[in-house]
């Protein structure tokens, strides 16, 4: 296969066993290779005992997949896959910290707020949360509105994702693995 | 009610081992103890050093095919058995190494002798799981001894607890695992792309197998001949794959990569379709990937997807146990003969016997190390096992020894590991017991792990040791005499009297310093029931080749210092 040699994002997903060490397993694939790790979430998956990792970084497509392969060897994953953005419904979650005494005095908060499409989590006399969901450059977007307001803390989650395919691909694996086991345990009794 | 140590034991028997390699140390005291009872039943090799007992299993595994098992402490034991995990990893051998670890109360604590076993293995092993609960114990070593045996096989570390060592448990049997939901160890081989390929190779005019590893692990010698006969494709090897095809063979052509055969590696530049069964594209297989087998369509064929692309990147491709492979293969492929295509390769061979093979044999100056190895190939009537260590007396032994049975190759390739050759071959012996085993080693390397003599020593293995001593680290002396200006910087070695080590551990030893002493003492050590060492006078002049520079395409052959090869 002939892949073009240009660096975009990757979002990778890995589907495992939850057994301790998977995670030590999958970064050190990155290590190896010189990818830097650019947000990673790890949850469970829609299918009871699989985790979802979802890592992103910057790498070209043959390296992002012969990584993906390297990946899906260990042992206890169960398969991983790589998208170029258009493939995937994908969300960040951004939280941004503000001392409340600077937002009172602001005429624009409520169209900030609204232009973003964010919510305000909580306020006490110190300090006001808000959350706003969205992609990279719509989190970044607000964080640099808010920046004249003394932002405290700032933090972005991983990029979390769900693919556009109509196939349920895991899915499909694993019931393909469930009729394997079945066949092999029957083998087993025939012997 | 029985301790966990003890139902480590019921395992392994249940898991039909009856050899361990080992060590023992304050955190597996438990198993070792249970051990004591079982003597009858499980021998257990006690090694001098932990690195040792991987490279001792190493060479268990390789000449028997079955799964090399380990047995030591925590800590420094469990570090010293990194190298050999990491060997074992690159050269797809099937290791269970079980390593004891502090009590689980004490994890995390930097306790005595606690290491971060499973962070430092994760990445030099095909799967390692730490056994706190004495529950997971059967399930562990049956999930172990499964993952490190089948489809491309490899090391398994099991890091054993102290608390579930001396934990009870009811026994309740014992049941050996057939099934991983993560892992596909047979793959279904597509018949679509058996099909394609068996195309390919009716089409093609020139076609080339190069046959690797992989085809000793499938046990897919004979299928392999057979389809080289049948549509009349000339076989290459790599290094580990040069017990796949007897050497006298009419359809072997040699060995490829930098040391190769130069008619092998002309070859891989002239063909029209090369077919990859059971190999990695090792840097030193293909010198430079951009400029290998520039005209040939590629077929990969491989139990390991993974490798597909890795390297060099297929036109086809076959997913599957090579054996099976090749079997289907030969049904296929129609008959066919290449007669110009397999008489080609005359006038390479032609020209590496006259500038290199004859005067490596028939040099009457010196001893020659192609000439030991070919000598002593011969004198053991060309069945041994060929043990090497790894540097110049690898590839020289490597290439002139002969072949005639599989298994018949134990050498780091992958790693390159010195030192690797003492304890492998130790461990090939007690695997094949009834086979002849010949170490060709250096004097750099058999003083990395020159301890293990004395497991020679407490169990009398008949391990023939030929040691080309040239008081030099001599391949690196070679890369400084041909691309460093010839400034040996730290290759030269002071060493010890070989022969009076070899005596003080019971070996009966001689030195050799003249080729007219050479036939004689060859034949005294063959015919010699046990151990013996021939510490053999080489001069560090002498280098090998052909060679193809790191880096080069593999047909940029080196012949000598003057010449290079020409078509």
């Amino acid at each position: 296969m002939e892949y073009n040699n240009k660096k975009e994002l990757f979002t990778v997903t890995v589907f495992s066993e939850n057994r301790v060490g998977l995670l030590n397993q999958i970064s050190i694939i990155f290590t190896r290779r010189k990818l830097n790790i650019e947000s990673l979430s790890v949850s469970p998956s829609s299918i009871a005992g699989v985790h979802k990792f979802t890592i992103t970084a910057y790498a070209d497509e043959e390296t992002i997949s012969k990584l993906v392969r390297q990946i899906e060897k260990r042992i206890d994953v169960l398969k991983s896959f790589y998208y170029h953005d258009d493939e995937i419904v994908y969300q960040e979650v951004a939280l941004y910290k503000v001392p409340t005494v600077e937002l009172l005095e602001e005429k624009n908060l409520e169209s900030i707020i609204r232009h973003h499409n964010a919510r305000i989590l909580e306020i006490t006399r110190e300090y006001t949360v808000i959350e706003k969901t969205g992609h990279d450059d719509e989190t970044t977007a607000l964080f640099e509105e808010l920046k004249r307001y003394d932002i405290r803390q700032f933090v972005r989650s991983g990029r979390v994702a769900v693919t556009k395919s109509p196939e349920e691909y895991v899915t499909m694996y694993i019931e393909e693995r469930a009729r394997r086991k079945e066949e092999i345990e029957r083998c087993l009794k025939d012997e | 009610m029985i301790s966990g140590a003890e139902a480590l034991i019921r395992s392994l028997l249940a898991e039909g081992v009856d050899t361990i390699f080992g060590y023992p140390g304050g955190a597996i005291i438990p198993v070792f103890d249970r051990l004591y009872d079982y003597k009858d039943r499980l021998r257990h090799i006690l090694v001098r050093h932990e690195q040792g007992a991987t490279h001792a299993a190493q060479g268990y595994a390789r000449v028997s095919g079955r799964t090399g098992v380990v047995i030591v402490t925590s800590g420094p034991a469990a570090t010293n058995v990194i190298t050999g995990l990491s060997d074992a990893m690159m050269d797809s051998t099937p290791l269970v190494v079980i390593t004891g670890q502090v009590g689980s109360e004490l994890l995390g604590s930097d306790a005595f002798q606690e290491t971060d076993v499973i962070g430092i293995t994760q990445p030099v092993t095909k799967w390692s799981y730490q056994i706190r609960n004495v529950e997971d114990l059967r399930w562990a070593v049956a999930r172990a001894f499964y993952i490190a045996s089948t489809g491309r096989p490899g090391p398994v570390v099991l890091d054993f607890a102290k608390n579930a060592q001396v934990a009870m448990m009811e026994w309740r049997g014992y049941k050996k695992c057939h099934f991983v939901r993560t892992y596909e160890p047979n793959p279904v081989i597509n018949d679509a792309d058996v099909e394609r390929v068996a195309a390919m190779i009716d089409k093609a005019r020139r076609p080339l197998i190069i046959s690797g590893h992989g085809v000793e692990i499938a046990r897919g010698e004979k299928e392999l001949l057979a389809l080289a006969e049948k549509a009349q494709v000339p076989v290459t090897t790599t290094l580990l794959g040069l017990s796949t095809i007897a050497t006298d063979s009419h359809m072997f052509k040699g060995l490829v990569g930098m040391h190769g055969n130069v008619a092998a590696n002309v070859a891989i530049g002239e063909c029209d379709l090369l077919v990859a069964v059971g190999l990695r594209f090792d840097d030193r297989v293909t010198g430079d990937p951009a400029h290998f087998a520039s005209q040939a369509k590629i077929v990969h064929i491989d139990i390991d997807s993974s490798e597909f692309g890795k390297i060099i990147t297929p036109d086809a491709t076959i997913h599957g146990d090579a054996r099976e492979v090749l079997a289907r293969l030969v049904d296929k492929v129609s008959p066919a003969r290449h007669d110009e295509w397999l008489g080609s390769f005359d006038k390479a061979w032609k020209i590496e016997t006259e500038k290199v093979i004859n005067p490596e044999l028939n040099d009457k100056s010196r001893i020659n190390m192609g000439c030991v190895a070919r000598k002593v190939s011969e004198a053991a009537g060309y069945g041994a096992v060929l043990v090497t260590d790894v540097g110049q007396n690898q590839m020289l032994s490597a290439r002139y020894f002969k072949y005639t049975a599989p298994r018949s190759i134990i050498t780091s390739g992958g790693l390159g590991t010195m030192g690797f050759g003492l304890p492998a071959a130790i461990g090939a012996k007690i695997g094949a017991p009834d086979r002849t085993v010949c170490f060709f080693t250096g004097d750099g390397g058999i003083q990395m792990t020159m301890e293990e003599l004395g497991v020679i020593l407490q169990y009398g293995v008949a391990v023939k040791i030929i040691l080309l001593n040239n008081n030099f680290l001599g391949m690196v002396r070679q890369w400084q005499e041909l691309f460093y200006d010839r400034r040996f910087s730290e290759t030269e070695l002071v060493n010890p009297n070989f022969v009076m080590i070899a005596n003080s551990y019971g070996i009966p030893a001689e030195d050799v310093e003249t080729l007219d002493e050479l036939d004689g003492a060859i034949e005294r050590m063959l015919a010699h029931d046990g151990a013996y060492v021939l510490n053999v006078n080489i001069d560090p002049e002498e280098l090998v080749y052909p060679m193809t520079p790191a880096g080069s395409p593999i047909s940029t052959i080196l012949l000598n210092k003057d010449e290079r090869y020409e078509k």
